[in-house]
């Protein structure tokens, strides 16, 4: 299979402009005349789905939370970056293009990242103009904040709350396009299944999470914004919810997934406390503006923080990076904070944490600045731990957090199946190995509001569909696979519950496929995966029926799903013998222990075809040339 | 870390239509860190195990912000740590032996799905009537061009913390929707980019929440006591004033026939 990537020629600055010029128009008078799905409500689904409907078409919008305001785009909590240059600070389109691209170290596609900076600032402008209650000067002007990777300020920011914020916005652009008649809104209803007809995406087969009626939905196009594949690692950041099962199913039916091994470990977490533990909490990297990371100078120290003189810390970032210090991107800071803890000067009952210290910056600026800047994420701080951060430093350690994999997407965000666009997190495009903080919304937001309706006329002013109805015979079988695969979990007289197998799943990826990943570790995975696997369909106990709110019987189909993507992972880690943002393979590191790319060999994304369960997936290679930001070693010291 | 024991009496009710009733569990090692819903977590297990129906209870985020979750505990709306919903709840806030009544939200306009899982579809319906702006992909000036002054943005972000959770209906004796309603109103209305269509918002919203049967406000303030993000009542009196002040403008100019 030949990848095309589709990025139109020309000099990068002009691209955009250039494709939105090309790019087929759908008459106004016939958008009426088709119709989207568009699968998940986060930022890039709400924002598709408003923003198509506007134009409009026919949408369909579906999500499996009660309500399209709950997806996982709301916790995200430090801010959106925008290249508007407001502080005068030196920033530009092309700086926060620069910084993306070696953010991700150089394993992103340059045109997208650049028209992904220039977007940036029309979204503030569209956020604003929704009533996004962004933090502002005492002249009425918006306010900035600085982070991770970046040496400018160009992150706006709603208190510790942006992405919450963000999403209402879209919510209720979104919702406001319900009221108008003009999107029908399916909440707790899950995709199951992709319809092909004649290759080309139909639409979608759904489960009713309340009554279990399964169903088909027809369209002309189909979008999914459904998020990441955090949570194959069982704890992670992400919600309980988030799955991966919209763009898996996708994947068997033909959409190449690239780059799975590409995922972020953030490095501000709480630390886990115990076996019941259901999710990790991030505490935005945000602190880390104000916050010293710190752990005791030697080994084995258990004196409490407050009893160890300065003298006796290792204030290790600061000392490593003293350029960017406590501000390098999240994959150093996570590697930085393994290594102190494998070295025994961990903290906390575990040992697994680190120091994050407000105290000097309390004594600087007080304590009602500190609140003011991040009161909300001290408050949760103490409600889980039981310490309170403005008497003692916080304890912090990394969790997986983000996935820069995805599906395969080309410049226009369509997969390798036509008609099927993914948008956000969901596909592989801007991020490359490693995302900087508050890029993600970004992200999401450009996709849905400001590429997607370009790009989806284009495919439909351009192609003849033929009239199908749920009658088609690919859309029976799809129910009839979805149904089967519900009966055979309920015929399952297993022992285990979904859980335990999902904890067994996370505890392997994390071990093998964390932070530090080794061929050994890796073969070992690739192996004990699959046997996992087959256990869980034998041993796995769903109780309840399909014809009722199961949440069981939901679990065990991501779960499912999660078992053959872990393998997917595993086997892209193996096959990338160099160390990249979040991808860090042992055997490949500089003698100051920095990920070690190879340009050479691997200067491409992996995108991995389907040959079904067990069999070896198909790799194809699409190349990435870097003309504008040119390839260098990553440096923040 | 200490570690005790807890009785449980959870509202079971198989689907709408079922009547329901309490059921009691006794869970035996509760330790201190774990969060409630993490306490739910090992009952279920057990009950998994067993073959039983586990207990249906919506969470999602499990850290505070997405508004799925919550129930009410011994009848207080997410329990008895202010400030905080269900999921960042933790244990060490309980003692050994207690009973705990966990019971979903009621209230007419959110029926019971099964469980401590209700229907809170009335919020959305009640946003789409108005609770936005007007602002189609597209049309926006450049951010700065629309100042707004930081104490002005302050309180509309007060407002805007709401995660439509339905606490505030679900405390209140007469199952109003004031608070919601009104912090939604009140973070819009607050702003120099809502006020094109101040009025028509508030007149809207709040005939949408009498349809779907929402009581009325009589100021109890039972609302504003569990509120997880702490959303002030000021918000219902805000939404009182541009009622009236918009109703009154309305029949003002119908007598004027404009």
């Amino acid at each position: 299979m030949q990848l095309d990537a589709k990025v139109p020629s020309g000099p990068i600055e002009k691209k955009w402009d250039q494709a939105k010029f090309d790019l087929k128009l759908v008459n106004p008078a016939n958008k009426r005349k088709y119709s989207v799905i568009v699968v998940g409500s986060g930022l890039a689904g709400a924002s598709a789905a408003a923003s198509l409907a506007e134009l409009g078409y026919q949408v369909k919008c579906f999500c499996f939370q009660d309500s399209p305001r709950r997806a996982h785009s709301i916790a995200a909590q430090g801010g959106i970056n925008a290249a508007k240059n407001y502080q005068n600070d030196g920033d530009s389109v092309q700086r926060l293009f620069y910084d993306t691209v070696k953010g991700g170290d150089f394993r992103a596609r340059e045109a997208n990242v650049y028209r992904l900076a220039q977007i940036s600032v029309n979204i503030i402008d569209q956020c604003v103009a929704q009533g996004v209650p962004f933090a502002r000067e005492y002249g009425g002007a918006l306010a900035n904040r600085s982070f991770g990777g970046a040496q400018v300020s160009r992150t706006f920011y709603a208190r510790g709350q942006t992405g919450q914020q963000l999403l209402l916005g879209a919510y209720q652009a979104l919702e406001r396009q319900i009221g108008l008649g003009r999107v029908t809104m399916y909440p707790r209803t899950e995709m199951l299944d992709l319809v092909l007809v004649d290759g080309r995406a139909r639409g979608i087969v759904t489960r009713d999470l309340i009554t279990g009626e399964v169903a088909s939905h027809v369209a002309d196009a189909v979008v999914l914004g459904t998020g990441g594949y955090g949570n194959v690692f069982y704890l992670s950041t992400n919600a309980k919810g988030s799955n991966a099962t919209a763009i898996w199913r996708a994947h068997k039916r033909g959409a190449l997934f690239a780059n799975p091994c590409f995922t972020q470990i953030h490095p501000t977490c709480i630390p886990v406390s115990g076996d019941y533990q259901s999710k990790l909490t991030l505490m935005s990297e945000s602190l880390r503006n104000d916050g010293r990371i710190w752990v005791p100078l030697k080994k084995g120290d258990t004196r409490s923080p407050s009893d160890i003189p300065p003298s006796d810390r290792d204030y290790y970032l600061e000392r490593r990076y003293p350029a960017f210090g406590n501000l390098v991107p999240r994959d150093v800071a996570s590697r930085n904070a393994k290594t102190v803890c494998d070295e025994g000067r961990g903290v906390g009952p575990t040992g697994l944490g680190v120091y994050l210290d407000l105290s000097e910056s309390i004594g600087r600026l007080g304590i009602a600045t500190i609140r003011e800047r991040y009161g909300n994420l001290i408050d949760m701080y103490e409600r889980i731990t039981g310490e309170d951060p403005y008497k003692t430093p916080m304890r912090i350690y990394p969790a997986i957090h983000y996935t820069m994999g995805g599906l395969w997407v080309d410049y226009n965000l369509m997969s390798t199946i036509p008609g099927m666009y993914v948008l956000g997190e969901a596909n592989f495009s801007d991020h490359g190995a490693n995302r900087l903080g508050a890029s993600a919304l970004m992200q999401g937001l450009a996709d849905g509001y400001f590429i997607i309706p370009y790009t989806i006329g284009d495919y439909l002013a351009s192609t003849k569909l033929e009239k199908v109805d749920a009658a088609h015979a690919a859309f029976a079988d799809a129910e009839r696979g979805v149904k089967e695969q519900t009966a055979r979990f309920l015929a399952s007289d297993g022992k285990r519950t979904v859980d335990s197998f999902h904890k067994e799943l996370g505890r392997l990826m994390w071990e093998k496929c964390g932070m530090g990943r080794t061929a050994t570790g890796l073969k070992e995975a690739v192996v004990k995966i699959p046997e996992l696997r087959e256990r869980f369909w034998s041993e796995v106990a769903v109780p309840g029926t399909g014809e009722e709110l199961n949440r069981e019987l939901e679990k065990a189909g991501r779960v499912a799903d999660y078992m053959e993507l872990a393998e997917l992972t595993c086997r892209d880690a193996l096959a990338r013998n160099e160390s990249c943002g979040g991808h860090f393979r042992e055997e490949y590191q500089t003698p100051e222990g920095e990920a070690l790319r190879d340009d050479d060999n691997y200067s491409y994304a992996a995108a991995w075809e389907w040959k079904g369960t067990g069999q070896e997936p198909a790799l194809h290679k699409e190349p990435l040339a870097f003309e504008h930001v040119h390839l260098a070693q990553r440096s923040y010291k | 870390m200490r570690t005790f024991s807890l009785t449980l009496h959870v509202w079971r009710q198989k689907n709408t239509k079922d009547p329901g009733g309490f059921v009691a569990y006794k869970v035996p090692e509760v330790s201190e860190h774990m969060s409630f819903l993490e306490m739910l977590d090992v009952v279920n297990e057990g009950l998994i195990v067993k073959g039983d129906d586990p207990i249906a209870f919506d969470h999602d985020c499990r850290e505070g912000i997405c508004g799925t979750c919550g129930f009410m505990i011994n009848g207080d709306a997410h329990g008895p740590h202010r400030g905080t919903t269900v999921c960042q709840l933790h244990m060490r806030h309980f003692q050994d032996g207690e009973e705990l009544w966990l019971e979903p939200w009621r209230a007419a306009a959110f029926p019971v799905m099964k469980d401590l899982v209700v229907d809170r579809g009335a919020f959305d319906r009640i946003i789409a009537a108005g609770g936005f702006i007007s602002a189609p992909t597209g049309s926006a000036p450049d951010g700065n061009a629309i100042l707004v002054p930081k104490p002005a943005s302050d309180r509309a972000m007060d407002a805007a913390a709401c995660i439509g959770c339905g606490a505030c209906v679900a405390m209140c004796p007469n199952s109003a929707a004031a608070l919601f309603t009104g912090a939604k109103i009140a973070h819009l209305n607050l702003l120099p980019q809502g006020q094109p269509e101040a009025a028509a918002r508030v007149v809207a919203m709040v005939g949408q929440m009498e349809t779907e049967g929402f009581g009325h406000c009589t100021s109890t303030g039972q609302c504003e006591a569990v509120c997880p993000k702490e959303i002030p009542i000021e918000v219902i009196a805000r939404m009182n004033w541009d009622f009236i002040k918009a109703s009154a403008d309305k029949r003002e100019a119908k007598s004027r026939g404009d």
